[in-house]
């Protein structure tokens, strides 16, 4: 069952200019793996070198933080929407 | 704090909601809020909250006008260009609204200076460029306990939330760490819609305005996300993280810290370790050795790195187009039996395409320092700068 992923402006270079994109997985974890597997060059930029998710992209199941939920275990129901938010600092 | 018959004439359009009122209306001459920056959120920000008759606006800048401001900084006018954005906001500013007041202070925001700047004002008005400044404003609004009406914008992109009420989350709740530096494209780089400044900024100054008389529901616990190109708002929920470095139970950081060194902006540390990595300082050239070398008809292979509609605007003759973001999928088209130049408008993006090029195992890779802004200024003028 495939989800829809939303993805933020700054990272839409890296999946061919797509505002969202849909991918398989039963948890948060899965559907990302499958997310930069499918588009690598998204990789560097959710994920550290130790392969964790990094601290300044935040991840939303609908409009929960899954930071609150079950991390990357959070289970993904069909219909449910996964929103990626990273930090922007532009006002100028 | 009673209101004079001008003013009474000036807000009737508040006064006779019941919401605002007389008193709302004192409230607000009473109130006062900082804006940090006068460019593209704080322009239209400052500009409602004195024409709705907040009694003192702060703002804090050192910047000047520049033509390249006035597609979205709708506070400052043609005829402002190379004038101080403050004395340009102040003159806007009271020429809207002279029952106010508008006090300015030309200084970048640091540790130093923050707390005592913040102090005299109700609410803080988060509209600077940078993640040094982000979490300097944030952590200085927690230390204080003044709310911070926030707000951030990247093309198409805003984010708004209130952050740092007294129950409510700070920014560090909803992000730890800034990014390293590089990573995150700013405006400079990435563009900006002119006028999605002015919805995120008119959000921050609705919120301000709220906070001040006490009325409706503030934007706290609340992440709003609004995407231009869409016309779609989006609400995501924040907690706050009883584990917050600064406003959870226990917190770490007690007082200011230097924020360049958190976002690791302080020397350009990448760069450095990207030469001694190499074994070699010859990672970089400038545009009078690249016009040599085009005069020369030497054999090299010029890389721009910029997106299809700068490379639009003007180029260097010469060279191939392949976008920073498409640089991995299409590394074949890049010769690796040849010298390689690598450019963009300023050379941060490109800094960053020789850094990827030398891992991929190119031995003969060079930044050209100063991009194509450079090439406009002291090789060819008719290359237009943007």
């Amino acid at each position: 069952m495939a989800n829809k992923i939303l993805i933020p402006t700054p990272l839409r270079p890296f999946t061919g200019k797509q505002d969202a994109v849909e991918v398989d997985g039963a948890t948060i974890g899965e559907l990302l793996a499958n997310l930069t597997t499918k588009y690598a060059g998204l990789k560097p930029h959710l994920y550290n070198e130790q392969g964790k998710l990094r601290s300044f992209v935040n991840v939303y199941l609908n409009d929960e933080d899954i930071r609150y939920l079950e991390k990357e275990q959070t289970a993904v129901k069909p219909g449910d929407t996964i929103s990626i938010i990273p930090s922007v600092a532009g006002g100028r | 704090m009673a209101l004079s018959n001008d003013e009474v004439k000036r807000y009737s359009r508040h006064l006779i909601m019941p919401e605002v009122g007389v008193e709302g209306q004192e409230k607000l001459k009473k109130g006062s809020v900082l804006c940090i920056g006068a460019g593209g959120l704080g322009s239209p920000a400052a500009l409602y909250l004195a024409a709705a008759g907040v009694g003192t606006i702060g703002i804090v800048d050192f910047d000047v006008v520049d033509f390249s401001n006035l597609q979205r900084q709708v506070i400052h006018g043609t005829s402002d260009v190379g004038r101080s954005k403050l004395a340009s906001a102040k003159d806007r500013l009271l020429e809207l609204n002279p029952h106010i007041n508008i006090e300015t202070y030309e200084t970048a925001l640091s540790s130093k200076n923050a707390l005592d700047l913040f102090k005299p004002y109700d609410v803080i008005l988060d509209g600077t460029d940078n993640f040094p400044t982000r979490y300097l404003t944030n952590d200085a609004c927690v230390l204080l306990g003044k709310p911070n009406a926030y707000g951030s914008i990247f093309r198409f992109e805003g984010q708004a939330s209130v952050f740092a009420t007294k129950d409510g989350p700070c920014y560090r709740c909803l992000y730890p760490e800034p990014p390293p530096p590089g990573l995150v494209p700013s405006c400079a780089e990435g563009g900006v819609l002119g006028v999605l400044p002015g919805v995120i900024g008119t959000i921050q100054a609705t919120e301000a305005i709220k906070l001040i008389m006490g009325i409706g529901e503030p934007l706290v616990g609340r992440f709003l996300i609004y995407d231009a190109l869409r016309m779609k708002f989006r609400e995501l929920k924040l907690k706050k993280d009883p584990d917050c470095p600064v406003c959870g139970t226990n917190p770490t950081v007690t007082e200011l810290i230097d924020y360049e060194q958190f976002c690791g902006v302080a020397p350009a540390a990448t760069e450095v370790a990207v030469s001694t990595a190499n074994n070699t300082n010859e990672t970089e050239t400038d545009v009078n050795e690249l016009k040599r070398k085009i005069d020369a008809k030497e054999d090299f292979f010029l890389l721009d790195v910029r997106e299809p509609n700068e490379y639009q605007i003007g180029k260097i003759p010469g060279s191939t187009l392949i976008p920073l973001g498409e640089v991995p999928q299409r590394v074949s088209e890049i010769p690796r039996d040849k010298e390689i130049i690598v450019h963009c408008k300023m050379g941060g993006r490109s800094a960053k395409a020789a850094a990827f090029l030398r891992q991929q195992g190119y031995t003969n890779v060079k930044n050209l320092k100063g991009g194509i802004t450079d090439w406009s200024d002291k090789i060819d003028s008719k290359v237009p700068k943007y």
